[in-house]
């Protein structure tokens, strides 16, 4: 939470940011914009105390033996503008700000304690208009708070379905439990980047066979989709009913242990643009190659649920991104409209057809869309902070 | 026939340039070693025989071939000869010689394939090593099987292809240019139709890692440099402790001055790689991408420091390549490794067909090896981006003395 504050600030500074780039500085102004900082145990040079109001670059290096920071404060010395944190002695870290006409405060904070080696900094009127628009802070609350909301509505889901789920598969009713596990998995697919974010429950819950070393014990999602299909394996021995319990009961609990620990989590804009991202990363790397449900062929509704939760994410950065970088909005949302489009011909009945059947042209096909989507998605979590 | 040179033919069939080299080539081959070139003293030759076979620490070239061959005959004398036959080609193609000394007979093939007539030697080096398959029962080696000569075991994450792993025999090729790395394995496997085939072959271009000191750590495929950490050929005690192997017991009495190599071919998935913000690409790996410095701080060739902290925990992430690699983290082992960028074309889909033919020579796979990768396996951020697709342990005999065969003590 205490991180949030700060990209609200930054963001709000980061309006005109196309603006500005579209709108080329003469050269000298450029290099005026370009500021370094030397972050010394007891100093904190740098080489101009004020530059053109517009985007200006810190490139800040440590030549201490501390990790430092640097910080843009506002001018009553408490808000922060922009930072840059875990600058290891030696190394140097650019930090680009877009900054608006007025006067702020610059921090080096050498060993990361107390107020910092502080002055005076002032933005000089410049040609390029920087602009602070109000209402930011609340598209940036706004966003935050439904994503939360969507991922702990997910997770209550998740807990239901997968209940139906054990429940069908304990009792022996593999058609049922077949017909209920990608629906399931379509609530934990939707948030997979949040939960894989716990390192202890995931590979409990989502491990494939592959990814165990010898000696470890397999269990979750992945163990009794082979036992539901075993047709890819060779002398499979079916799990008797007491192993079903065991391993069902065993999924049931770290699910509930999940939705125990979703409500403390916190987000940051970053981390939703990010999140964004990694879900179509998952499906470049498991879904579109049907790694992912290797037994079940379930894939199609594991990659749907990736791009339904890329989606949420996306959808609610959307207001933010549109007053950033329009063109990256548009390029983004079309993009989601044609990987749709080309996912909406695999469907059949409620679900989708099973990964064997699609063609080799389809599969490149989404795979290319994929791509597509993901290049433009990973500029993202830049543009809203 | 043997005196003759590529690059004296060249000079002779009139090309500029290369003939006055060929002189000083002819005369300086068989010296111990390596011939100065034009520009300095940088070795352009390599010696097949010595103490240890060459290739190991040989300052890395820039590409590789290297080939797997299974045995496919059950004599035992047919498989020494073939090892004869190699060593003596061997010897001849890394003095910049044709594989073979008749390549001129009008009526009959050319016992050389041609392809690199003219070219300089490319500093080739060829090493050969014997894979855990050909100590079965087909060539009474039953009873030689060194311990450390084990199967791998399957690490988190593998997703290994038969058809690119193991073998009853490997050699590995490097020169600085591909086509006379290329042509050496394609004359070694024509000489042994008939006793071997290959099993499976991999090109590499672009090491990933130096073994002396004053060249530029290169980088890998996602862009870093890779092998910072590597053994140096001037570090002698560590090379004895780290890469030779140290004869203990009757099996392995035979691999006195020679090494273990495992060979891995990783995959990357470069394109979705490459979507990673600049601070999760150098938080995966624990140092920066351009400079290659821990961010712990420093410059490339610091040391990393673990325990530094910063806002978040360490600067270094425990989880990061660097953190789980460095050998503070794997009981102090250290390891020469040798390895290429590879491309073999793309996928169906489009994607790069790609990664890093990871080729480490060790003292020991059971110490210098499977701890280590079983760590990375499960916990190393960047294995989230790796795939491993092919997989091979072979046994390095020591060097050869002239007038005997590669891996003559085996079969002895």
């Amino acid at each position: 939470m205490s991180r949030i504050p700060a990209v609200a600030a930054a963001l709000s500074l980061g309006v005109l940011l196309t603006a500005c780039t579209e709108n080329a500085a003469p050269a000298d102004e450029g290099d005026a914009r370009s500021i370094t900082v030397e972050s010394s145990a007891d100093a904190c040079d740098l080489s101009a105390v004020e530059a053109p109001a517009g985007k200006l670059t810190f490139s800040v290096k440590n030549t201490g033996t501390d990790v430092t920071e640097f910080y843009l404060l506002a001018p009553d010395g408490l808000r922060i503008v922009s930072e840059v944190e875990n600058i290891g002695p030696g190394l140097t870290r650019d930090l680009t700000v877009v900054t608006p006409e007025g006067d702020y405060i610059t921090a080096c904070k050498p060993g990361m304690v107390g107020d910092g080696i502080r002055a005076d900094f002032t933005a000089t009127k410049s040609d390029e208009a920087v602009d602070v628009s109000a209402g930011d802070t609340e598209l940036v609350d706004q966003a935050l708070t439904n994503y939360a909301a969507y991922v702990g509505d997910q997770t209550d889901q998740l807990v239901a379905k997968t209940q139906e789920f054990v429940d069908a598969y304990k009792a022996g009713d593999d058609e049922a439990a077949r017909a209920i596990y990608p629906v399931a998995r379509t609530h934990w697919e939707r948030i997979e980047t949040v939960a894989e974010s716990f390192g202890d429950l995931d590979p409990m819950m989502d491990a494939r066979e592959a990814d165990l070393a010898p000696g470890d014990t397999w269990t979750g999602w992945h163990r009794m989709e082979k036992d539901l299909w075993p047709a890819r394996a060779e002398d499979y021995t079916p799990l008797g009913a007491k192993a079903r319990a065991k391993f069902a009961d065993d999924l049931m609990a770290n699910t509930e242990e999940l939705a125990t620990r979703v409500p403390d989590l916190t987000y940051t804009v970053d981390q939703i643009a990010n999140g964004s991202r990694g879900l179509l990363d998952e499906v470049a790397t498991g879904k579109v190659t049907g790694e992912e449900e290797y037994w079940s062929r379930t894939d199609l509704y594991d990659f749907q649920a990736n791009v339904d939760g890329a989606k949420v994410a996306f959808d609610g950065l959307k207001p933010i991104v549109e007053k950033n970088d329009a063109a990256l909005a548009d390029q983004i949302t079309s993009r989601f409209e044609e990987l749709q489009a080309l996912l909406d011909e695999t469907r059949e009945g409620d679900g989708f057809v099973s990964y064997d059947e699609l063609t080799q042209d389809q599969v490149r096909q989404l795979s290319d869309a994929v791509n597509a989507l993901s290049e433009p998605l990973s500029k993202l979590a830049a543009a809203v902070v | 026939m043997s005196g003759v040179s590529r690059r004296g033919l060249l000079g002779g069939i009139g090309a500029a340039g290369a003939g006055a080299a060929a002189i000083g080539f002819g005369a300086g081959w068989a010296a111990q070693g390596s011939e100065p070139d034009d520009a300095g003293s940088a070795p352009t030759t390599f010696d097949l025989y010595g103490e240890h076979q060459s290739g190991i620490v040989t300052p890395v070239q820039d590409r590789l071939h290297f080939a797997a061959f299974d045995v496919l005959t059950d004599d035992r004398e047919s498989l020494v000869a073939l090892l004869q036959a190699w060593t003596v080609a061997a010897a001849e193609m890394m003095a910049g010689r044709p594989a073979g000394p008749d390549i001129s007979s009008y009526n009959a093939p050319p016992d050389d394939t041609g392809e690199a007539i003219g070219l300089p030697s490319s500093r080739l080096t060829i090493t050969f090593g014997f894979g855990r398959s050909l100590f079965d029962d087909r060539f009474g080696l039953a009873d030689r099987l060194p311990e450390a000569l084990v199967e791998l075991p399957h690490f988190p994450g593998d997703n290994l292809d038969p058809a690119r792993s193991d073998g009853d025999l490997c050699v590995q090729a490097c020169a600085d240019d591909p086509q006379v790395a290329v042509h050496a394995v394609r004359n070694l496997a024509r000489i042994g139709f008939g006793t071997v085939g290959v099993r499976w072959s991999q090109l590499g271009f672009g090491k990933t890692s130096t073994t002396t000191r004053d060249e530029q750590t290169p980088r890998n495929l996602m862009g870093f440099k890779d092998g910072t950490m590597n053994l140096k050929s001037d570090e002698q005690s560590d090379l004895d402790e780290h890469v030779w192997v140290e004869p203990s017991d009757d099996r392995d009495a035979w691999l006195a001055g020679g090494s273990y190599l495992v060979a891995r071919r990783i995959n990357m998935t470069i394109e979705i790689w490459d979507r990673q913000t600049l601070q999760s690409q150098e938080g995966d790996i624990g140092r920066t991408k351009a400079e290659g410095a821990p961010l712990s701080g420093g410059t490339e060739h610091d040391d990393p420091d673990f325990e530094l902290a910063g806002r978040d925990g360490p600067l270094i992430d425990p989880a990061s390549h660097v953190a789980l690699a460095h050998p503070t983290a794997n009981n102090g082992v250290r390891l020469l490794r040798r390895g290429y960028n590879f491309v073999d074309g793309s996928t169906e889909i489009g994607r790069l067909d790609a990664g890093l033919f990871f080729l480490a020579y060790v003292t020991d796979p059971r110490s210098h090896y499977i701890p280590m990768q079983t760590q990375l396996a499960s916990k190393d951020r960047l294995q989230e981006y790796l795939q491993h697709t092919g997989s091979a342990l072979f046994a390095i005999p020591g060097g050869i003395a002239p007038g005997e065969h590669v891996g003559q003590a085996l079969f002895a």
